[in-house]
């Protein structure tokens, strides 16, 4: 039953049957639903030939660790196979497609019949209600709509529960205020550049969010950002920010979500199969060890992906948790393997100069990382916003320049150039905040 | 005895310069002098205009970081080596200045000082009778 009742108010869990389930029951629906998934991606010629060649039958999975004995998939098999060949049922079953517009070459596209859509709603009711929302709450979802799956996502899902929803979008920060008095919104979802947006214009106008509005909840994604920046969004608003993971390849949002402990997100594993491997090895990790998260979508018809390669570089924090939930928590994303920049042969994620920038609270949340070739050299520009002038001396502002300076190039290990900028000079739209521009001469 | 100065933390483009400026004329405040110092990358645009709260309070609304700080105004004669015998005072004193500018106003110079030392140095401009000109003494100045 897809659409089971809503439970009442004073209930913990909102599917506690899945929510609660045991390690041990958890694996052996699993090894159903992966036995499942596997029977259906035989119905696609490109998944039947890969699955044939690596000797995989459905009979042949008894366990999770078989899984391994799966071909991965990527991002490119998804552009090759634009726009549906990697679909698993006919599109007459099919009722709505999400894309991601690529950078280069295809986008991406993902097919949605009914159930897919009813159970990616159930996963994002799920988070919400973990969190504290009730049928009670007004939820009001400023992210951007259209093909970005934050949109239509979080609104099903926010709906499903029971809530009000506002599909107030991104933009336009002086009407999202309004919305937010006008209707008493209790929960916010956006990117958390955006939250530190709508926060200053807030300011700007003389609101102050913990007498002004209702708010009681936050909901943040879409954008990695730090435990920093989180701990700064929830003073700013005084209110709770919980992570959520989502990515259009398996559905959107609601694949993980913090609960009330906001020790790692829970990927729900009633859907998903998670794995955390070495990205040159493609051997799993040990718990605790980072590695790329690779995700199997074992509850979906329309386009199940087996041993998806997300990109995103986290770990395992743990398999229970006093919430009553046993699914895996994973730690918030550390980047991407791919926007992983190489710096004079250094590892850098911009996570990681994130971190420091936060704890300086002269600095605002706003900055850029380019990197250029100077003479040769690669090097690297870090500029920040300052929050506010707390001194008009050049001097006190070079030292801290400086301080920023060291203590950047104690985690990066190596020496960037920080430059202080005035409030609001670096480039943001009302959507996700530019973090890196690399104009490096290109070698090879 | 003390005025209130405008400091706001601009980049180096002129751009910036013109929006601060169109605030305080927008909000109809006199300026009675600036300046702005040459920097490698980041400039302090420091103000001293009529109404400094009010248009504090402007240019904050209007998203620049900026400061209200304190600084000490002298009226010296309008005559060779006022100024260097009112500096000499507070130097001998050990008054250390951050920095200063100067300006004519209503037949006086005008000293703008900016000291870590604030309190001493009110101290020293009491005893040794210089002339420390008030917020309020200043906009009479302005209109006399
Ligand atoms: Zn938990």
């Amino acid at each position: 039953m897809i659409k089971f009742p809503v439970p009442d108010d004073s209930c913990e869990y909102f599917d506690k049957e899945h929510e609660t389930m045991t390690r041990e029951q958890i694996e052996a629906l699993q090894v159903e639903r992966l036995r499942d998934t596997v029977r259906r991606c035989m119905s696609n010629p490109i998944y039947k030939k890969r699955l044939d060649d690596a000797g995989v039958t459905p009979e042949s999975i008894n366990s999770v660790a078989d899984i391994r004995r799966i071909p991965f998939t990527t991002k490119a098999d998804l552009r090759d196979n634009y726009p549906f060949g990697l679909s698993c049922v006919p599109l007459r079953d099919c009722v709505r497609l999400h894309s991601s517009s690529g950078t280069t070459g295809n986008p991406t596209v993902i097919l949605h019949t009914q159930n897919d859509l009813d159970e990616w709603a159930n996963q994002v009711a799920r988070n919400l209600w973990m969190v504290g929302l009730r049928p009670s709450d007004v939820f009001q979802n400023s992210s951007g709509y259209g093909m970005f799956t934050g949109g239509l996502g979080f609104q099903y899902g926010a709906e499903r529960l029971g809530m009000l929803t506002v599909p107030a979008a991104a933009g336009n920060s002086l009407r999202q205020i309004k919305f937010m008095k006008d209707f008493d919104t209790t929960a916010l979802h956006a990117v958390p550049s955006y939250v530190t947006r709508l926060y200053e214009v807030m300011q700007q106008e003389g609101v102050d969010p913990r007498k002004d509005t209702k708010l009681k909840v936050l909901a943040i994604g879409a954008e990695p950002h730090s435990e920093e920046q989180r701990q700064r969004i929830q003073n700013m608003l005084g209110v709770k920010a919980y992570n959520s993971f989502g990515m259009s390849e398996m559905c959107g949002p609601g694949v993980g979500f913090e609960c009330k402990e906001q020790n790692g997100l829970h990927f729900w594993e009633d859907y998903y199969i998670v794995e955390i491997v070495d990205p040159e090895t493609l051997e799993p990790v040990p718990d605790g060890e980072i590695g790329e998260l690779v995700l199997t979508s074992i509850k979906r018809e329309a386009m199940p992906l087996l041993r998806y390669r997300t990109r995103d570089l986290t770990r395992v924090l743990g398999r229970t948790c006093p919430c009553g939930r046993n699914h895996v928590r994973i730690d918030r994303m550390k980047g991407r393997s791919d926007d992983m920049m190489v710096l004079r042969g250094v590892n850098i994620f911009p996570i990681q100069i994130e971190k420091i920038l936060m704890n300086f609270k002269e600095l605002a949340s706003n900055y850029l990382i380019t990197l250029t070739t100077d003479e040769d050299n690669d090097n690297m520009t870090v500029e920040v916003e300052l929050e506010e002038l707390f001194t008009d001396d050049y001097a006190r502002l070079q030292d801290l320049k400086r301080e920023v300076t060291r203590q950047l190039k104690d985690e990066i290990l190596l020496t960037p150039i920080v430059k202080l900028v005035p409030k609001g000079t670096l480039p943001v739209s009302d959507g996700k905040a530019v973090r890196v521009v690399d104009k490096r001469k290109v070698y090879q | 005895m003390t005025i209130r100065q405008i400091s706001v933390f601009i980049d180096d483009k002129a751009g910036s310069l013109v929006k601060v400026l169109d605030v305080l004329k927008e909000g109809g405040h006199q300026i009675l002098t600036s300046t702005l110092a040459d920097s490698p990358e980041f400039a302090i645009y420091r103000v001293l205009c009529t109404d400094a709260e009010r248009a504090f309070k402007s240019l904050k609304a209007a998203g620049f970081n900026v400061l209200l700080p304190d600084v000490l105004a002298l009226a010296v004669a309008d005559e060779p080596g006022s100024a260097a015998s009112a500096i000499r005072i507070l130097s001998d004193a050990g008054i250390s200045i951050r920095y200063m500018y100067s300006f004519r106003l209503a037949n006086k110079g005008i000293l703008v000082i900016r000291t870590d030392q604030t309190d001493r140095a009110k101290e020293v401009i009491i005893l040794n009778k210089l002339q420390a000109v008030s917020e309020s003494e200043l906009s009479a100045m302005i209109k006399a």
